[in-house]
């Protein structure tokens, strides 16, 4: 995620990295990583426990929040993550919609 | 594919990881008819979510939206013919700074090899059918440990991406060059984020149809290119079988 201060609320880093914020920690599937203690999100803090990295650039302004690097691999739970894109059009299409069904997800590009 | 599997509970979605806007993937999609869902994923965010590191890559999941096979390269289908590139292009030189090809190279061969394409299908079609029971459904533990590796140099590469990839579209382009080098350094194996920095100077230097595919300086302009590699170099320091990796 990028952000211009490391000030953030907690849902916004929870819809830029599908890490709920809960009581018992950060959770993401049945995974949750228990944060330190505050009144309030803690960014920094919380980055540091679920391994990503925080990348500044001075000249643009913006700190660059990476997925993170728990356990040394991209998933940290099978339960796929949701993910919401536009289509052609600029409609929003969310992944979880096709509960029920199974589904082969494609990446592609045109290069 | 789709029309035969879709009748079985199989749906198909498709996503374009190109920052530059829909225009670049549109003549593709449109060309297909897709009667399934086709998104566009700028930013890439599938890399970072689902551990996409090339293209095609796949991910199956089931109906209860559990993975059962993380990311790896997959042929679901017919493939978008493009014609042979070397006839339209003018020739293709290499980065200056990228690094010389290991003696035992295979060079672009190594494309062809690794996954099984001709096998792909079938693996889905049984997964379709057999669900669970299929040999090619991965329990949850095999799937956590079968996706990417992810050590910290990754995170902080998909970082820098994310800062190349938002500074570019506001056209801070040299503040976005510096951030794909580096993301590239720190993930070299990540040909999504690799060919998706190359193409953009591709297209802006060679254009039309296919200008994106050219990947590498124009020879004679090798001084103006400001990668530290470029597609040939990287692929010809691949093993065979490394850049499509066989998990099947």
């Amino acid at each position: 995620m990028l952000t211009a201060s490391l000030d953030v609320a907690a849902d916004d880093f929870t819809a830029a990295t599908g890490w709920a914020i809960k009581p018992e920690g950060a959770c993401k599937g049945e995974v949750c990583v228990p944060l330190p203690s505050s009144a309030h999100f803690d960014l920094a803090a919380t980055a540091d426990r679920l391994r990503m990295a925080v990348v500044r650039d001075e000249a643009a302004g913006l700190w660059a929040i990476g997925p993170e690097a728990l356990g040394e691999r991209a998933l940290v739970s099978a339960e796929a993550p949701e993910l919401t894109l536009d289509d052609l059009d600029g409609r929003p299409f969310s992944l979880s919609s096709l509960r029920g069904q199974k589904v082969l997800l494609v990446a592609w590009a045109p290069y | 594919m789709r029309t035969e599997l879709h009748p079985k509970g199989l749906e198909i979605v498709t996503v374009s990881l190109e920052l530059s806007g829909p225009e670049a993937s549109r003549p593709y999609i449109e060309a297909a008819h897709p009667e399934h869902p086709s998104l566009l994923d700028p930013t890439h965010l599938v890399d970072s979510l689902f551990g996409v590191v090339n293209i095609p890559n796949v991910v199956w999941i089931d109906e209860a939206g559990m993975i059962v096979r993380p990311a790896e390269p997959g042929w679901p289908g017919g493939r978008h013919e493009i014609p042979a590139l070397g006839s339209i292009f003018p020739k293709l030189g290499r980065s200056l700074t990228a690094p010389q090809p290991p003696t035992d190279s295979v060079g672009l061969a190594g494309i062809a090899s690794g996954q099984d394409r001709e096998g792909y299908p079938d693996a889905l079609r049984d997964w379709v059918e057999r669900g669970a029971a299929s040999e090619f459904a991965l329990n949850p533990e095999e799937v956590v440990s079968r996706s990417q590796p992810r050590p910290m140099t990754m995170s902080e590469g998909a970082a820098h991406f994310e800062l190349a990839n938002h500074l570019w579209r506001a056209g801070q382009r040299d503040l976005a060059i510096a951030h794909f080098n580096e993301c590239h350094r720190l993930q070299p194996d990540n040909w999504t984020y690799k060919r998706q920095a190359w193409s953009l100077l591709g297209q802006e230097r060679v254009g039309g149809e296919y200008g994106r595919f050219a990947q590498a300086p124009v020879l004679g302009e090798e001084g103006d290119w400001p990668f530290k590699s470029d597609f040939f170099s990287d692929v010809a320091q691949v093993k065979a079988g490394g850049y499509y990796p066989k998990t099947l």
